[in-house]
This record gives C-alpha cells, sequence and structure tokens, in this order.
C-alpha cells in the first residue's frame, strides 16, 4: 500500500472523473455565458454604432424619433437621464431604509425575530417584478393621484418607489453580512468603555463596515438601473426629460422592452436598441466592478 | 467553605471597591457563580487563579456587567462597586463602565487611529464638541505616556490602531481607559496573547499604576500571579475557594483543593 502515491497515478474511479468533469464545465460555462451575451448583443448592434449612428446625438439628443418616416432621431439622453433620476430617486428611498433594516436585524433585533427578518426580506426579493410593475399600475397610481393631487401617477415617484422596495432586499441582506462580519470584540470593546448600542453603530460598526455597506448600495442601485418591467409599467413611460418626481419618464431598459417586439431584424431602429443595451451593459458591469473592488477592499484589511 | 483570613494580619481596616454576597449566576441552566462572596481591596492588585471553566472570567465580567451582553445570563445576589448595589434601577450602564474599566484577553483596539482609540471613551461620554483639540492632544499624550507609550507612538498617532504590534495594542487599550477616570481596572488574562516582553511590560505597568486604580487580574500563569498581586483568590467550580495574600496562598494553602493547583497537580 503506497499512501504517498501521486495524485496522476492514483486510479480515480469513472464516477470521480466524470462528476469532477462536469462540475469543471458548471464552473466554466457562467464565463462563456457572460461573454457569449456580451458578445452577441455587441454583435447585433456593431454595424451602426460604428457606422451610421451619430454618437453626440445619441447621448445628447432629447429627441426620439426612431419609428418617424422622414425624420428618424435617435437621441437617448432623456432615457439616460430617466433611468439615472428613477434610479437616484429609488436609492435615496431605499438606502435609509436597507441600511436602516440592516442595523435592526444585523444588531437590536432578538434571535428568533431575527429569523423571521430574514425571511420575509427574502420573500420580499422572490416577488416578481411584473408583479411589483402591476402594484404600481393600480395601486401607487391612485395613491399618488390621491396624496399629491395629480392628474395621473405613473411618475418617477411611483418607479422610484417600486425600485425601492425591490432594491431594498438586496441593500439589507449585503448591509448585514457586512455588520455581522465586523469583529464581535469591537462591539465588546466599545460597550466596556460604557458605549450605549447606538453609540455602538454609529461610532463603531458604521466605520468598520463602511466598505462592505457601500457595496451593498452600489448592488441595490446595480439592481435598480437593470430593472425593466416595473419601471415600464409605473412610470408613465414617456420620453421626456423631468422636472420634479411627479414628472413622467422612460427609461433605457423599458425603451428596449417595449420597441424591440416591433422593429425589423437588422435595421437602424433594431441596432440601435442593441445599443442601449451595450449601454446598460457597461452601466452596470462598471458599478458591479466598483462592488466588487469595495467588497475586495474589506477583505484585504 | 470559602476560606477568607487574609484580613486577619491587617492592623488598619482596608477599604473595599467590590464587595458580593452570596453571588450566584446562570449561564441559562448551567451555574457558573455559586454563593461568592469577596471583597476586593482599593487601589492593589488582586488576582483571580483557578482552572479553565471555573468562573474566573464569568465573576470578572459581572462587575461591569458585560456579561448580560450573551441575553441568557441571570444574576442573584449582591455585587457592590464603591458601595452602590450595581444592579439597582438607578445604575446608569455607561457610567458603572466608566467606572470600571476592562481590559480584555485579546488586545481589542477599535479599527480607528490611536489618537481616537484614546479619545473614544471621552467622546462617547461628553456632548459633541466638547474638547478642544488643544485639551484632546493633552489628554492623549498624557494616558500614552502614563503607559509609556508615548515615545513609541507620538509621530504615528495617526495610524490605525489594530496595525500595532500586540504589546503596544494592549498598552493602548489600557491607555484609553485612564482619561475616562476608572476607579477599578478588570483584567481578563491581559498577557495571554503576549509574548514575555510584552508580558512583563504589562506587569511592570500595572505595578506604576496600582494605587491610583484597583486592579483585579484573572490570570492562568501562577508564575503571573505571585509577581504582580498582592492578594489572591483560588476558584474551583464556580466557587470561591480561597481568598488571601498571595504569598501565603501559594506558601500556606488552607484548602486540599488550593494546595493541588497551586502545586500543580492539575489545571
Amino acid at each position: 500500500m503506497n499512501i504517498l502515491r501521486k495524485k496522476s497515478e492514483a486510479n480515480l474511479p469513472f464516477s470521480e472523473t466524470v462528476i469532477e468533469t462536469f462540475i469543471r464545465l458548471c464552473g466554466i460555462s457562467s464565463i462563456i455565458f457572460v461573454f457569449g451575451i456580451f458578445f452577441f448583443v455587441f454583435r447585433e448592434g456593431a454595424g451602426f454604432l460604428f457606422n451610421g449612428l451619430d454618437l453626440k446625438e445619441f447621448l445628447t439628443s432629447v429627441e426620439w424619433q426612431p419609428t418617424s418616416l422622414n425624420n428618424k432621431r435617435y437621441g437617448a439622453f432623456a432615457l439616460i437621464v430617466g433611468t439615472f433620476s428613477v434610479t437616484v430617486l429609488a436609492m435615496c428611498i431605499a438606502v435609509p431604509f436597507g441600511l436602516g433594516a440592516a442595523i435592526f436585524v444585523s444588531e437590536f433585533c432578538s434571535p428568533k425575530l431575527r429569523e423571521t427578518f430574514k425571511i420575509v426580506i427574502e420573500l420580499l426579493a422572490a416577488i416578481p417584478s411584473v408583479v411589483w410593475g402591476f402594484i404600481g399600475l393600480t395601486l401607487m397610481n391612485q395613491l399618488i393621484i390621491v396624496v399629491f393631487n395629480a392628474p395621473i401617477g405613473l411618475t418617477m415617484l411611483n418607479g422610484g418607489i417600486m425600485l425601492a422596495l425591490m432594491s431594498v432586499p438586496i441593500i439589507v441582506s449585503i448591509a448585514e453580512d457586512a455588520l455581522k462580519a465586523v469583529p464581535d470584540s469591537y462591539r465588546e470593546a466599545a460597550e466596556a468603555l460604557g458605549a450605549t448600542r447606538w453609540q455602538v453603530v454609529y461610532r463603531v460598526l458604521l466605520p468598520a463596515a463602511k466598505n462592505g455597506l457601500l457595496a451593498a448600495v452600489l448592488l441595490g442601485a446595480a439592481r435598480s438601473i437593470g430593472e425593466t418591467m416595473a419601471v415600464l409599467m409605473a412610470t408613465g413611460h414617456s420620453v421626456n426629460i423631468p422636472s420634479g418626481p411627479l414628472s413622467w419618464i422612460r427609461t433605457l431598459t423599458a425603451t428596449i422592452a417595449a420597441e424591440l417586439g416591433e422593429v425589423a431584424r437588422g435595421d437602424e431602429h433594431y441596432q440601435v436598441l442593441f445599443i442601449i443595451g451595450i449601454l446598460l451593459f457597461t452601466i452596470t458591469f462598471v458599478v458591479n466592478l466598483i462592488a466588487d473592488l469595495v467588497i475586495k477592499g474589506i477583505r484585504q484589511e | 467553605m470559602a476560606i477568607n483570613c487574609n484580613m486577619d494580619s491587617q492592623t488598619t481596616p482596608l477599604n473595599y471597591s467590590i464587595e458580593t454576597e452570596n453571588l450566584n449566576l446562570w449561564y441559562g441552566d448551567f451555574q457558573a457563580l455559586i454563593d461568592v462572596n469577596v471583597k476586593i481591596p482599593d487601589g492593589q492588585i488582586t488576582s483571580l487563579i483557578g482552572p479553565s471553566g471555573c468562573g474566573k472570567s464569568t465573576l470578572l465580567r459581572c462587575f461591569n456587567r458585560v456579561n448580560e451582553r450573551y441575553g441568557n445570563v441571570t444574576t442573584e445576589g449582591k455585587i457592590e462597586v464603591l458601595g452602590k448595589n450595581i444592579y439597582d434601577s438607578d445604575v446608569s450602564l455607561p457610567e458603572l463602565r466608566k467606572t470600571v474599566g476592562m481590559v480584555f484577553q485579546r488586545p481589542n483596539p477599535l479599527p480607528i487611529s490611536v489618537y481616537e482609540n484614546i479619545l473614544f471613551g471621552l467622546r462617547i461620554h461628553s456632548p459633541v464638541g466638547h474638547l478642544t483639540r488643544a485639551e484632546s492632544d493633552q489628554i492623549v499624550e498624557e494616558a500614552l505616556t502614563s503607559v509609556f507609550l508615548w515615545d513609541d507612538l507620538k509621530d504615528r498617532l495617526k495610524v490605525r490602531a489594530t496595525s500595532l504590534q500586540l504589546e503596544q495594542q494592549q498598552k493602548l487599550c489600557i491607555a484609553r481607559l485612564l482619561p475616562l477616570k476608572p476607579r477599578v481596572i478588570l483584567m481578563d488574562e491581559p498577557c495571554s496573547a503576549l509574548d514575555a516582553k510584552g508580558t512583563l511590560a504589562v506587569e511592570e505597568l500595572m505595578e506604576v499604576l496600582a494605587g491610583k486604580y484597583t486592579f483585579l487580574i484573572v490570570t492562568h500563569n501562577m508564575a503571573q500571579a505571585r509577581r504582580v498581586s498582592k492578594e489572591c483568590i483560588f476558584m474551583f467550580l464556580g466557587e470561591l475557594i480561597e481568598h488571601r495574600e498571595t504569598q501565603a496562598l501559594f506558601q500556606t494553602p488552607q484548602h486540599p483543593k488550593t494546595a493541588d493547583y497551586v502545586q500543580m497537580r492539575y489545571g
């Protein structure tokens, strides 16, 4: 018997080899899929992107007239502003609530309550976005009309609230992990010096977990930017530079979802929608990358 | 039965910083302290020894009520710190912990600068903007000077405290108690994470500071108890077995369990 036999000499059973190969393929496939999607989206849009599209007009003009017969315009500025404004509004609502909930769940509530909260928060994350859109279209629409005496409730505010509700679970779970990762010895040290629980939170935990909390916010924002169905249904879907929360807007994602079904494959409009896809891909990629780097920052400390 | 004969030889009556009466403590169903009656004298070093799991740390952690962090703790009996029962309803936990400082087994400076670590206690106990820059500077210098760290760290006040050497971290943990002007300092095996040189440095520091503060130190290291403490308490399975002057406890232990322990037959 030779325990020290080299791995290559060992005769692994056939099933081991199969399983190992299968798992390896699973791992590699995620990389292939991401690059595959990027390649496909890029290929569909690339022709017009490099040949024909006025990039300056695309990024700065508010005229989005892709279906006009004699005056086609592909100005996506209003859509970009729409996406960013609704995301910023959503984050203004979601960040205080999300971080507050994370602090409560991680530091203040009893273990029993914590389990309940986590389940409820996971349920919140599991609600399909079309259901959120449905709530926005009916309930929130009426609510905004009544509360703000607005002519119509399908507005940036409506979409922002829906996106906030969708981002909160992500922010809560990642922020809670970040707070849980702060060594208990810090809490103990601060409490033994006489700090109250709230002082422990804002003088010790928030500074110590700030990278993780920032990552939570960024991933929540990435979720908001990429969300489609809820904003399509709740924001009014009208090309417009918003003047306030009660203006209607249209987002990049909703534009793709609403128009892609109606264009001829391969024509300019079709390709522009894919260019919007590239733009969205780039934005969320950058946000996720920043979040990743921020999280790595924590680990190295 | 506990043997308390440390006071017999004293001619002048001592003042006590901490007194307990029939102190019992349970973690859930497990009784960790059984009828502990103890008097810790003012302004000197008292050590707590005994085998692992005998309740030394638990007893120590009663005196600033840091035990309560763990939820399922039940405490019965009386604990007086500076003449005040700390379980009275009018006791303010932050004030108690300001008066009774604690140093932990592993140095636990906060992940902020050396400077801010020293001021942390004052900042949480006083209103915002209470300290001027000059006052803060002076407090930091005084605190670091008393633990012999000023010369080493005066040019590195802005570095993160968690990046210091362990010995410096532990001294810093002592230094950050001082601006709060505590009366009692509890130490839970403060040297177990340090090397011999660090241990010696912390022991010397305790000897210098004793007199100004009452020290109660839990230690696994019997040699350390002999070196630093004036009185020594031996605990076994949650009970206080013997409390006498350190030299007497080691040389002529009265209780057979103490004798077995100090002569290293177990533990």
